[in-house]
């Protein structure tokens, strides 16, 4: 069903492709290649951070409720590293804010699995492992960065990732071996997001292009750990990874689900009405 | 017990005796005095110094900069704190003063002084510490277990003292 959503909007679309590079000429090949990925990044953070956000007074439980916002928190602070950066390095009128809140769809480069909806908290909580087991790997790995911002912010990230997958991880087994209905809930979350995993090893040519400059992470590099320590937490609960051949991507090029728009529509809301508007 | 607890507390770590010497170090041991009644928003009585966030103090031509880091990347506090380092500086008579947010060196609890901890034991936040011995602040009981590993800032875990009942903040070593 998704997958029909997405190849319905490539195909709508040609001009998406266009839109969303983003290229600026009046910057180098090599500072535009690192442009993409700052705002990149800051978009994977972002979109996630607002994910966690609606589960505000919504969580099962007061302490849930904090745990989910906290989060939230911590990748709001992390997009706003990345976009600040990203900002200070185009220059001009652009800043943190604008990334964020004017640019639309099409323009957005987050991997997919950061905008699904939150469905329910078994679905929020394996994403959230799904993506703590990864941003652990991968931000150790960006602390290696030949560029001294981008490795302090990475070492920022992922004492915070390390914190998160001490909460998160419990719980999977906790629902996975808790009733009958939170098992079938983690079984349904598992089926939906699997598809969208295989997305966060892949990188488009710009990224390949900074590994080999240093400056980015290998994201192959970390993709058996990721799948032997899921596997391994999975297994424990006697649950398999189906490894669906059903592989999601386009995130990076601006090609979303469904679902974005109608976040964005939410997040920007403020911005879009009242351009400008200050607290 | 309360030997260890308190042996917890005076302790210097690394972290902060790096910063004790920078301090030491700078030509502006003013300012830094100044800074001293700067105190975390949230934390009452903590300054952002004994809180380990206050990292740096330079002079470019007629501009103070000074240099904070953030506890948590999402803190929210910290344009509070931005503008109370402008306002105590101003109050000072330095009117030109900008306050960057630092990415590096990275916060961590270590970077606290031991007066913070014991400010932070005195109104019954567990202090942090490496070896995560929460006791209950009320009654000394080790019998304690963990509520939520997000309390009500991002800094600090809820706890509740098994042998009293009581709920306290546990301020989280990271």
């Amino acid at each position: 069903m998704i997958k029909t959503i997405v190849m319905q909007h490539i195909m709508c679309c040609p001009k998406a492709l266009k839109i969303c590079k983003g290229d600026d000429k009046t910057m180098s090949n090599k500072s535009n290649n690192l442009y993409r990925f700052l705002v990149a990044q800051g978009d994977d953070a972002i979109i996630l951070s607002h994910r966690l956000s609606e589960w505000c007074s919504n969580a099962p439980y007061l302490e849930e409720d904090l745990a989910l916002t906290n989060v939230a928190l911590d990748y709001l602070g992390r997009a706003r590293l990345f976009y600040q950066y990203a900002a200070e390095l185009k220059g001009g009128d652009e800043t943190e804010d604008s990334i964020a809140y004017t640019r639309d769809e099409r323009q957005y480069t987050n991997l997919l699995i950061h905008e699904l909806p939150i469905n329910d908290f078994a679905y929020t909580l394996l994403r959230q492992y799904f993506l703590d087991v990864f941003y652990v790997e991968y931000m150790t790995g960006l602390c290696q960065s030949s560029d001294q911002r981008i490795a302090a912010i990475a070492g920022k990230s992922v004492k915070e990732s390390r914190y998160h997958l001490k909460r998160s991880q419990p719980w999977i087994t906790q629902l996975a071996e808790g009733t009958e209905e939170s098992r079938r809930r983690i079984l349904d979350a598992l089926t939906e997001l699997e598809s969208f995993v295989g997305e966060l090893f892949e990188m488009p040519e710009w990224e390949q292009q900074l590994v080999t400059d240093g400056i980015a992470f290998d994201r192959q590099l970390i993709r058996e750990k990721w799948d032997h320590q899921v596997q391994a937490l999975l297994s424990a609960s006697d649950i398999n990874i189906l490894d669906s051949q059903l592989k999601i991507g386009g995130g990076r090029e601006g090609i979303h689900t469904e679902f974005l728009g109608h976040l964005l529509s939410e997040m920007q809301y403020l911005q879009r009405a009242y351009p400008g508007l200050k607290w | 017990m309360v030997a260890v607890k308190q042996a917890i507390i005076d302790s210097v770590s690394p972290e902060y005796a790096e910063r004790t010497a920078l301090r030491n170090g700078s030509s502006y041991p003013q300012i830094w005095k100044i800074l001293d009644q700067v105190y975390d928003p949230e934390l009452p009585g903590l300054s952002l110094w004994d809180l380990g966030v206050l990292q740096s103090i330079e002079q470019k031509e007629d501009t103070w900069e000074i240099g904070i880091t953030l506890t948590y990347s999402g803190c929210p506090a910290v344009e509070c704190m931005q503008l109370d380092i402008i306002s105590v500086m101003r109050q000072a008579g330095y009117s030109n003063v900008k306050v960057k947010i630092l990415v590096s060196p990275i916060w961590s609890s270590e970077m606290m002084s031991p007066q913070g901890r014991a400010h932070l034991k005195s109104i019954q936040i567990v202090p942090p510490n490496p070896q995560q011995l929460v006791s209950c602040p009320i009654c000394d009981s080790h019998n304690t277990k963990v509520i939520s590993e997000f309390g009500s800032t991002a800094c600090k875990a809820l706890y509740q003292c098994l042998d009293c009942q009581e709920a306290f903040d546990y301020f989280k070593s990271f």
